[in-house]
């Protein structure tokens, strides 16, 4: 199943469901969404549950707010990620907040859904990564999904949730197929360990996953390395007892990442590893991210910009030589 | 007088037509990349504008570049930063929606909607403050109306003061969406009317836009302060080579076709005498000759290093008047 047929299709489960889901966003409705993503439920539900916005991402957020306060269940697309900066305030300041300022009076059943990262040649406004901003703000939920799977469920989890969700998918993997089952009482807040292995524990999570597996494959393959490839759901909180338990048998940790390296995801996963298993480890904890730069036009610079299969394997591999493997 | 006009507009116009049906070709073969937004169908607002404007500043949105080309940069380095080469105007940095000039008071392509809009306030803002009286001109879309960044802009320039045309390219659409889907307003002159002077032109033809700019522009040197027109026009093509525009019916694309400003211009200048077929043919004939050139000029340009990766992040130096 496509990528974004999962999606699709927790959107539809939870609309037939749940008369309260409402969907909104920037050419959702009769478009069918920019990566359609909510193709089919303008037919199926109407203008009334499917509701085109105008280019407003502050307030496509802000009515999203408000509908969830009266009782709704809104799933706000945003375009992209990118454009999610228009509607920081909504986010942190509104959608984080108000249940913690009203002493829990308040409840926002609310999900924001938005694609990030690089594509191909889209430039710097349309190719960053930015899950770190979110997952850095107490009060909402951020969740991500690496393949069909994760889409389903987690979105659909996402949307029973009564508390807000930043539900962060990757523009890449919409067009990806992934095998796909039902699963019973899937957990968002637990990691995925998609392959065990002996010597490195490496986290990753969206699009860098499959980058990451291709490397260990290679590496397992031709130099005899075992990783354990620990994929995350939620960003925030970060499941650190599934990490925990794989660094302490591996002690080696990397985190590969697409955004830029400073102050990235892969930051705070290596600073706890380091605070909590500094004894454990036969390593310093390794992260491997995008240079601290724009993303640029030009195809050639744009993959200097960011890690890619060959680089993490050759970084994996050269780092773990430097340390005892 | 409309003699010279009608040349110029008519080069312009083409330029800007075959220009982009050969970057269409180009992104098929591969050589071009990313977002590729076309404004076929939409020149005359294009070319209107900037020739209409002259001298000043010129804010855009991603879909711009008719309106470099009509400001007179190098068709070469357009085409070669759409190729992503070292040589292109933004040294392959940017690509199709960011093509920069300053030089040329060209401040280029952004692809955040409406974005610039405020940009485009604080130019003009400066440029007054310096004694400068030509203004700013600030292109944007239908859709681009629609957001707080828009209506925070419009009351800033108003109460200001600030000499910036506010000129609306409505075609109708903001990618799949049309403007009775997303505008609560369908005339969106009428969002600024209480603000500033606002008209609103037929975009299809390029004497009816290039007149209301030229007087847009006299009210904004002479006064100082905003002043907003509305072009209506349509685009042929999709939102960009990603989209196929087919939540459009054929029958309208079709009527909208039979408007093409390129032919309005012809057919008016042959009429009145202000063109002749040999003028056109051997217009033709340059612009062919000018397309060419700029891709064969991107095909033989080299790549960008690796190392401008980190070039050009921070310029690292500071001013030295303040002691
Ligand atoms: C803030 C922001 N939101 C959404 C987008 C995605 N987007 C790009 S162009 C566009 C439509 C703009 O329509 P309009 O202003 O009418 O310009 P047109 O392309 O029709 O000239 C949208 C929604 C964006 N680039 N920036
Ligand atoms: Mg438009």
């Amino acid at each position: 199943m496509l990528y974004r047929e999962a999606l699709n299709l927790a959107l539809d489960y939870a609309m037939e469901h749940d008369q309260r889901v409402v969907v909104l966003g920037e050419d959702v409705g009769f478009y069918g969404g920019n990566y359609k993503v909510t193709d089919g439920l303008y037919v199926k539900y109407g203008p009334k549950r499917v509701i085109d916005t105008p280019i407003a991402e502050n307030s496509i957020v802000g009515t999203a707010i408000g509908m969830a306060l009266m009782g709704l269940r809104p799933v706000a697309e945003i375009m992209t990620a990118n454009f999610s900066m228009l509607a920081m305030d909504q986010i942190v300041n509104q959608m984080a907040k108000l249940r913690y300022m009203s002493g829990g009076k308040l409840i926002l059943p609310l999900v924001v859904r938005m694609p990030q990262g690089v594509a191909k040649q889209l430039a710097a406004q349309h190719s960053q990564s930015l899950e770190h901003l979110y997952a850095s703000v107490p009060g909402i939920y951020v969740m991500c999904a690496s393949d069909s799977i994760t889409a389903f469920h987690a979105l659909l989890y996402a949307i029973k949730m009564d508390d807000p969700v930043i539900f962060l998918e990757h523009v890449l993997l919409y067009g990806m197929d992934f095998p796909f089952e039902y699963l019973e009482g899937f957990d968002p807040f637990r990691a995925r360990v998609l392959k065990e292995g002996k010597d490195i524990t490496v986290v990753s999570y969206l699009k860098m996953v499959h980058d990451v597996l291709q490397a260990c494959s290679w590496l397992e393959e031709k130099d005899g390395i075992s990783c354990e490839v620990i994929d995350l759901v939620s960003l925030r909180p970060i499941d650190f007892e599934t990490i925990y338990k794989s660094v302490k048998k591996t002690k080696r940790l990397a985190v590969v990442y697409e955004a830029p390296k400073t102050l990235g995801l892969g930051t705070e996963v290596s600073a706890r590893v380091a605070e909590e298993l500094f004894y454990f480890l036969d390593a310093p904890p390794l992260r491997i991210a995008g240079e601290e730069v724009p993303i640029p036009y030009n195809r050639k610079l744009e993959l200097l910009a960011i890690p890619t299969s060959e680089r993490i394997y050759h970084q994996l591999l050269s780092w773990s030589k430097n340390h005892g493997l | 007088m409309s003699q010279t006009l009608a040349e110029k507009f008519y080069y312009l116009m083409r330029l800007g037509r075959e220009f982009e049906i050969r970057c269409k070709e180009e992104y098929l073969k591969g050589n071009i990349s990313g977002f590729l937004h076309l404004a076929i169908g939409e020149e005359a607002v294009h070319v209107g504008a900037v020739v209409g404007f002259g001298k000043g500043d010129i804010f855009c949105p991603y879909r711009e570049h008719v309106l470099a080309l009509a400001r007179g940069i190098d068709p070469r380095l357009i085409m070669a930063e759409l190729f992503g080469k070292i040589t292109g105007v933004s040294k392959g940095k940017g690509g199709s929606m960011h093509l920069y000039e300053p030089k040329m008071d060209f401040y280029g392509g952004n692809a955040i909607v409406a974005a610039h809009i405020p940009h485009a306030v604080g130019a003009g803002y400066a440029r007054k403050l310096m004694g400068e009286k030509a203004g700013v001109l600030c292109i944007f879309g239908d859709g681009a109306t629609n957001n707080g960044t828009f209506f925070e802009s419009i009351n800033m320039a108003s109460l200001w003061e600030v000499p910036v045309l506010f000129l609306c390219e409505n075609n109708y659409y903001a990618i799949g969406t049309h403007i009775s889907r997303s505008s609560a307003l369908k005339e969106i002159y009428l969002k600024v009317r209480d603000y500033m002077p606002a008209v609103q032109v037929d975009g299809m033809d390029v004497f009816e836009v290039y007149e209301a700019v030229v007087e847009a522009k006299k009210y904004i040197e002479e006064y100082g302060k905003p002043y907003f027109i509305e072009a209506l026009t349509y685009r042929f093509e999709g939102h960009s080579m990603a989209d196929k525009g087919d939540y459009r019916s054929p029958r309208e694309i079709e009527m909208f076709k039979r408007r093409d400003p390129i032919d309005i211009l012809v057919r008016k200048s042959l009429k009145e005498g202000w063109l002749t077929e040999e003028q056109i043919r051997i217009i033709d004939q340059k612009v062919e000759a000018i397309v060419e050139e700029s891709v064969q000029f991107s095909l033989s340009s080299p790549e960008p290093s690796d190392e401008e990766l980190y070039r050009d992040l921070y310029c690292g130096v500071c001013s030295d008047v303040i002691p």
